[in-house]
């Protein structure tokens, strides 16, 4: 009898033994957890237009520092377009979080069999060719030409789709509707013509 | 039965007493299995000095007449058990219960610990046998505990399925694995309890918190799983089970091998693999839906009835596709995906598993031991060690194409001892308590915002359990407990967010550090939960009785309610937590009607729970971000008030026939706004049709047809988004529940000898036989895709 309570606790010590072992091993060591550097983040994404015959150009800017947090994008447009223009586009996604910002455009062009860009104006502002191809030979988006007619307002979506179906009826010529896939960045821009 | 005899070994204690003077006093009783609570057949009851015995019948019952008042010695012994003398003093006709105590006592020391409570009569709990078990060896535990009333689903698809006990899952349900409460990340609903259904060998659910011993937070209830037995005497057995299934083109393999001693000494090892490709809806193929699972565990020990040991560790790994059309990039993305009738993505049949999906290992170590006491009781000790690894994989470009998108690593550490005082049967007492310690660590280098935070928790436990005996029609049940957590995380939030909940009014003495566009915060929160339940039950005669429970229980936030923050693109949407959330408290009645006969069996289970400051998750909103607008989804909390039914009825149509019916019906009220609640399981009723030929080679068939109504109280949480590249506005349904749907399931197996010591059982199982399209409520892929189509599985089970 004596020589099992003995061991029992004997057990019991052991037992404590090992759980205060594991704990010191595993207990929260005071260290701060470390920053996370957020790789894929898109903060901005933005499009330069360059109008055919000189001038100025013009640059639509959507920034979200805040990425899925509660703050809006910022959207900005710097200057109202002019009719009868047709504009060269180029557009940029950056992660501006990082110092220097990171040209996110780089990785979708990478891979730009997986992503295309897509225009959608309203009220006909605005008609938009695209001007690059991918392997497949089909659109990328981030070269464009975008040609006015006469004086409207309206605005112009641009939606980064990745994994688009882009063989899908009208996805090649910029329709969204069929091309599936997700969005990776989508900004509306105020546009004035005039 | 015949295991019964084989495993079953004798004694107990047992007291009564009483005055009478002639000699016609009668001695009834009943001997029943200390384990499970099932009459012991066959077990003799011998009077040494009067000379007269009586053995049990198969209802476990024997009566003895004639006998004078007075001290009896009585010696109750079974086949291959050792015998056990007892002291009574008969005062006049008494009827009384005899627990039979294993010799070897299986090996589930803590499910012996819980049998005790689980054995309590006033809870409402229900038992899975081994057989139902083996026939879900190729799925989930949740699908399993689907064939009891009242027990539910909520799914992410079909490998992923967390069970809802009277709509209550999660962090409100406690999973016992082999006597260790599962530490697994519990709280996410698309977090699986991490647990090899093949390892147990029975199963009970108890309905509500009256199981204190096991926690008080458990407001839903507590599934206790438990391994095999083991068998008393020099022996290896095992048994392999395979299954090949037509939908998912999958199989799974599951053997287990035990050996054990006359000393008690004993090993016993188990495996599980389990491949499946991508399942089919009746229409089309839900692609990336396919699971890979291996599992093993080992145990060894000694059981012997004064004192004992077990040591145990398993390992589970679990890679499982999510239905690739459910990842969305934003709200544009989710209504198209929740109006287009098909997934957008449905690829050929594939075995891979791409992102998203998920990876899961969960491993744990235990080690135990009890001493009994003479005369007094029976001491236990328990240490257990879990780590659960959890990594998430979304879908990603570039460089980070393979990386996880989160990358959870839980440790948790449990010490636990506890003290039945069993000496007397008419009363028994249990004390005990528990410290635990937990860890997670959320690994930055998958390059995305943490979900969950890195975090210490800590929780002391004591609870007292009291069990009385009033008279054999009468029990009572009392207990209570108290817990303190303590939680101690450190997180960051961004500046934008931390305003925006207007944490910087009430929190700002939390921060530690800045960090440009984040602060980093070191939250520190202490919960004291006080838990309390009592139960009554009656025996009204021999075929009906009731009981009556009552049960309180406090719930802390768990980390997900309070700290998510971040974008689930599986479901679209941004999901936060709520750093100002407190405990809820339940306060919930239940009550039973039994009755049994011969033939009929029928249980009635009714409930009504109240909690305060319930917490649950709902759309609060939209929020626009670089990707397009997204749902907001924010955990919050009211008071609720549940209530429901459970209908299970059993009967039996001529010696062959059997005619069952298990039916659910629950409501859920948001009290605080009159509003639904969200998530309540739909209405259902299960009716089947068996047909049992035993002495062709137990031959069984059973059809069954399974209804699920429609859920029409939900909460209206639609809202209206506008949609840019259609420059229109939409309406987006979040809310409408599916319509209701029928199933029609058939089963028939056989058992054939094929030695002394081997069995071989052939099942064949077929489910959704009529390929009917449905989408169940509860199931978080219902926007996206139809539920699985037809399926035949044949099982091959060998037993030697």
């Amino acid at each position: 009898m004596n020589t099992l309570k003995n061991k029992t606790l004997k057990t019991i010590k052991n037992l404590a033994f090992v759980f205060f072992v594991a704990s010191v091993f595993t207990a929260c060591s005071d260290d701060d957890p470390e920053v996370v550097n957020q790789e894929e983040l898109i903060t901005t994404l933005t499009a330069t237009l360059t109008p055919s015959g000189g001038g100025t150009d013009i640059v639509l800017k959507s920034v979200d520092l805040d990425g899925d947090g509660p703050d809006a994008p910022v959207i900005s447009v710097s200057a109202n377009l002019i009719a009868n223009t047709t504009y060269t586009g180029e557009l940029k996604v950056e992660n501006e979080t990082e110092s220097p910002a990171e040209n996110i455009t780089l990785e979708v062009l990478e891979e730009d069999e997986e992503h295309q860009f897509f225009f959608t104006p309203t009220n006909n502002i605005a008609t938009i060719t695209y001007n690059d191809m991918d392997g497949d030979g089909n659109p990328i988006g981030v070269q464009f030409s975008l040609t006015t007619t006469t004086a409207a307002t309206g605005s112009l979506t641009i939606t980064l789709r990745h994994e688009p179906m882009k063989t899908a009826s009208g996805v090649s010529d910029g329709d969204i509707t069929n091309a599936g896939g997700e969005t990776d960045v989508q900004a509306v821009f105020p546009i004035t013509v005039e | 039965m015949i295991k019964r005899i084989f495993f079953s070994v004798l004694f107990c204690v047992l007291s009564f007493t009483h005055f009478a003077q002639e000699c016609n006093s009668i001695l009834k009783g009943i001997v029943i299995d200390y384990h499970d609570g099932t009459p012991i057949y066959d077990a003799t009851i011998y009077i040494k000095n009067l000379q007269k015995y009586a053995t049990t019948n198969f209802e476990g019952k024997f009566k003895i007449e004639g006998l004078c008042i007075g001290e009896i010695h009585l010696t109750i012994s079974h086949i291959s058990c050792e015998t056990k003398d007892v002291k009574i003093k008969l005062e006049k006709d008494t009827f009384s219960e005899f627990f039979l105590e294993h010799h070897i006592e299986s090996l589930k020391e803590v499910s012996i610990v819980a049998a005790a409570n689980i054995k309590s009569k006033t809870i409402q709990s229900t038992v899975l046998n081994e057989e139902t078990i083996a026939a879900f060896s190729n799925q989930n535990l949740g699908d399993a505990l689907k064939e009891i009333a009242g027990i539910s689903s909520i799914n992410t698809g079909n490998a992923i399925v967390k069970p809802v006990i009277n709509g209550m899952h999660s962090s409100r349900i406690i999973v016992m694995a082999n006597g260790v409460r599962l530490q697994d990340q519990e709280w996410g609903i698309e977090h699986a309890p991490n647990l090899d259904i093949n390892t147990s060998e029975k199963i009970t659910v108890i309905k509500g918190a009256n199981s204190l011993e096991f926690g008080g937070d458990a407001i839903g209830g507590v599934i206790v799983t438990e391994p095999s037995n083991i068998r008393l005497k020099d022996s290896l057995y095992g048994k392999s089970i395979v299954s090949s299934q037509s939908n998912g083109r999958g199989y799974s393999f599951h053997s287990s091998l035990s050996k054990s001693t006359k000393k008690g000494w004993y090993v016993n090892a188990k495996t599980t693999l389990k491949k499946m490709g991508d399942f089919e809806s009746p229409t089309y193929v839900l692609s990336n839906t396919g699971i890979q699972s291996t599992a093993y565990s080992l145990q060894t020990g000694l059981k012997k009835f004064e004192s004992g040991f077990n040591a145990y560790y398993t390992f589970i790994n679990t890679e499982i596709g999510i239905l690739r059309a459910s990842h969305l990039g934003n709200i544009e993305d989710l209504v198209n995906a929740i109006n287009a009738p098909a997934p957008l993505i449905a690829t050929d049949f594939s075995y891979d598993i791409d992102s998203p999906k998920q990876a899961v290992t969960h491993q744990l170590v235990k080690v135990d031991y009890y001493k009994r006491f003479k005369k007094l009781g029976k001491l236990k000790v328990q240490y257990d060690f879990q780590n659960n690894h959890r990594f998430e994989y979304d879908i990603r470009v570039g460089n980070d194409r393979n990386k996880a998108s989160l990358d959870l690593d839980l440790s948790s550490h449990a010490l636990s001892s506890s003290f039945e005082i069993d000496a007397k049967t008419d009363q028994k007492y249990k004390v005990g308590f528990m410290a635990a310690y937990q860890n997670n660590f959320a690994n930055p280098n998958t390059g995305i915002k943490r979900l969950i935070p890195d975090y210490d928790k800590y929780d002391v436990g004591f609870f007292t359990i009291g069990n009385f005996i009033f008279n054999d029609q009468t029990t009572i049940d009392i207990g209570l407990r108290y817990d303190f957590n303590a939680i101690n995380a450190k997180k960051f939030y961004s500046k934008s967010r931390w305003d925006e909940r207007d944490y910087d009014v009430d929190f700002n003495d939390l921060i530690i550090e800045d960090f440009n566009t984040q602060w980093l915060v070191n939250p520190k929160f202490q919960f004291h939960n006080f838990s309390a339940s009592a139960g009554i039950s009656y025996q009204l005669n021999d075929e009906n009785s009731v009981l009556f429970n009552y049960g309180l229980s406090n719930r802390a936030p768990n980390p997900s309610e309070l700290f998510s923050d971040g974008l689930h693109h599986s479901a679209a949407r941004i999901e936060l937590g709520d750093l100002r959330l407190e405990q809820e408290t339940s306060n919930r009645v239940s009550a039973n009607y039994r009755f049994k006969s011969e033939n009929t069996a029928m249980l009635v289970e009714v409930f009504f729970n109240h909690i305060r400051d319930f917490m649950y998750i709902e759309p609060t909103g939209t929020e626009q971000t670089i990707r397009g607008a997204f749902p907001v989804w924010s955990h919050k909390k009211t008071n609720a008030n549940l209530f429901g039914a459970d209908f299970s009825f059993k009967q039996h149509l001529g010696s062959q026939y059997i005619f069952k019916n298990t039916s659910s019906f629950i409501r859920g009220k948001d009290v605080k706004n009159n509003r639904d609640l969200i998530d309540i399981p739909s209405a259902k009723t299960v009716n089947s049709i068996g047909y049992y030929l035993e002495r062709w080679y137990d031959f069984s068939a059973v059809l069954a047809s399974e209804f699920v109504f429609r859920q029409n109280l939900f909460p209206d949480n639609n809202f209206e988004t506008y949609i840019p590249t259609s420059d229109t506005t939409v309406f987006v349904d979040v809310s409408s529940t599916p319509n209701r749907y029928h199933l029609l399931n058939f089963n028939a197996d056989a058992t054939f000898k094929l030695s002394e010591k081997t069995n071989l059982s052939i099942g064949l199982t077929v489910t959704n036989i009529l390929n009917t399209n449905y989408r169940e409520n509860l199931n978080r892929l219902r926007f996206f895709a139809d539920d699985l189509g037809r399926n035949y599985t044949l099982q091959l089970k060998l037993k030697y």
